[in-house]
């Protein structure tokens, strides 16, 4: 037995315990940045600002967060479902800490100010290399494994884990195409984008929608299709439903940038794009929404009494609305209120609180007693409060940027008889106050909830030591 | 007729329209049932036998 050959479960512990801790940064920042749009007088110093807050906000909670949570459930689930450790476990070690290090230079430079500008984009040439490095090991770990599988089939969660590698390799490499600059003789960090124009812009939203696609919707459904399963203790609903789901968004999510950018210099035919494939884009999010959650059906009671289940099938019911509402968000008429208002942030809170943070969530509860040698987590209860404190927060958090999303909206197209506005952009701000009140009050909720889990995490390593389960024969061997 | 860049636009949307609806011709044919439902399960039969810390006894923790 000692000798038997073992799961590589360590880089699996480094990053599912990173992704608690990165949550709780990334969160934090959120709640300190929401609190500076009620109090500005919190803008203390230059380096802690709004402005330099926000992006380090949406790179940790997106790439920090939301990354750690990927690799981990990626590396646990390619290897079990391919019946064998992952392929060069140096390398697998390397994409953990140079990840880390990615998150640490991105904390260090947006405070000081380095920036491309460029949304979910902004951190500066020589970090984006190492991306590439870290990005290109992590794809080397990913279909080395796959291409060891001791089985035959591969799993749905696997493709579109391999979908969520290849396009983050393609988008990053096109997106970050940028020109150093060289001042007085030196290489600066400092750079420009090799594209100018509308054509930046183009760019920067197929990136960015396709970010959105991807990394925020294909990997995290590899992450559902593994771990509802298990949990529920059931196979998928429809294995040949998650086969068309995989394929139906692979054709059309990369068209869909062009809705970021509704009534600007882009030309209206592209414009039209973006909207018509927004709005196919509803038939296979919904597809997958309800792969995911009938694969209950018949065992609704298990709901009853198991929060990790809960955590997972509400944030597939919040996958489901906040992929109703950006379809209708892309329609040009709505696009026309909405647009530029707490509305988009509200949207967005609904993807990343509710689907995106609810998923990983379940699914490292899920990974952390198996990973320490323990049947179960410290506490259910505690799992269990968790998972209502969440759920209040984010509902909270996008109630109040609705209302005050389309209430801002209304008052910047208002005008009056004589064609003069009627309100001055300021009365928005004004009118807008108690809602960014509600919005941080539902963001140190979600907080709070993520500091519970923290100290579940740690209750539970406390109790257990750090097991590596042995690598089992294909049950298709009988 | 002139043939212009525009016109394999065209028809790669076409084709790759065509291809998709072969690919859910082909997922929903009948002769990939057998495959598929043994797919399914392979999250399912992976299970580990649980070793806790220090007894060293597996048990089965999802039992």
């Amino acid at each position: 037995m000692q000798s038997q050959a073992t799961y590589n479960y360590k880089v699996v512990r480094q990053f599912a315990v990173m992704t608690v801790i990165w949550g709780i940064v990334g969160m934090l920042v959120g709640v300190i940045i929401a609190s500076q749009l009620v109090w500005p007088q919190l803008n203390i110093i230059e380096y802690l600002g709004y402005g330099r807050l926000r992006p380090l906000h949406t790179n940790a909670v997106i790439f920090a967060f939301g990354g750690c949570a990927l690799f981990a459930t990626s590396y646990y689930s390619v290897q079990r479902t391919c019946h064998t450790p992952l392929f060069l476990p140096g390398l697998a070690a390397f994409t953990f800490w140079g990840w880390q290090l990615v998150i640490l230079l991105a904390a260090l430079s947006f405070p000081l100010g380095f920036t491309t500008g460029k949304e979910y984009a902004e951190l500066e040439w020589p970090i984006d290399i190492l991306i590439t490095v870290v990005w290109v090991s992590y794809a080397i770990v990913f279909f080395g494994t796959l291409a060891i599988r001791k089985v035959s089939h591969i799993y749905v969660s696997n493709w579109f884990f391999a979908s969520f590698i290849i396009a983050i390799a393609v988008l990053h490499l096109v997106n970050s195409a940028e020109i150093p600059v060289f001042a007085a003789g030196i290489l600066t960090p400092k750079s420009y984008s090799a594209y100018a124009g509308v054509q930046d812009a183009m760019v920067q939203w197929w990136y960015g929608h396709n970010a959105v696609g991807f990394f925020l919707t294909a990997a995290f459904l590899g992450m559902m299709y593994y771990f509802v399963p298990k949990q529920a203790g059931r196979p998928i609903y429809s294995y040949r439903l998650s086969v068309v789901h995989f394929w139906a968004l692979i054709f059309t999510y990369m068209w869909a940038g062009p809705h970021h950018l509704h009534y600007t210099a882009l030309p209206d035919w592209a414009q039209s794009v973006g909207m018509v494939f927004s709005l196919i884009l509803l038939a296979p999010s919904w597809g997958g929404m309800i792969n995911g959650i009938m694969t209950l059906s018949g065992a609704w009671h298990k709901l009853r009494d198991d929060p990790i289940l809960k955590f997972m099938i509400t944030s597939l019911s919040f996958y489901g609305m906040s992929t109703f509402e950006g379809p209708m968000m892309s329609v040009k008429s709505v696009n026309a209120l909405s647009h530029y208002t707490d509305w988009t942030v509200g949207h967005v809170h609904s993807g990343a609180l509710g689907w995106v943070g609810m998923i990983s969530i379940g699914s490292i509860y899920y990974l952390l007693p198996r990973l320490f040698g323990k049947g179960e987590m410290y506490s259910t209860r505690l799992i269990n409060v968790h998972f209502w404190i969440a759920t209040l927060g984010t509902v909270l958090y996008i109630a109040a940027l609705w209302i005050s999303g389309v209430m801002q909206g209304l008052m910047w197209r208002a005008t009056n008889p004589d064609g003069t506005l009627t309100y001055t952009f300021v009365e928005a701000v004004k009118a807008s106050y108690p809602f960014w009140t509600i919005r941080v009050v539902g963001g140190v909720l979600y907080l709070v909830g993520m500091l519970l889990m923290a100290y579940n995490m740690f209750k539970t390593i406390a109790g257990g030591k750090a097991v590596d389960a042995p690598v089992l024969a294909p049950a298709a061997a009988h | 007729m002139d043939f212009n860049v525009n016109d394999l636009r065209s028809i790669i949307t076409v084709l790759t329209f065509l291809m998709f609806v072969g690919i859910v011709w082909w997922a929903f044919s009948s002769h990939r049932k057998a495959v598929y439902d043994e797919a399914a399960r392979l999250p399912l039969d992976d299970d580990s036998p649980f070793v806790s810390e220090g007894t060293g006894h597996p048990s089965h923790p999802d039992k």
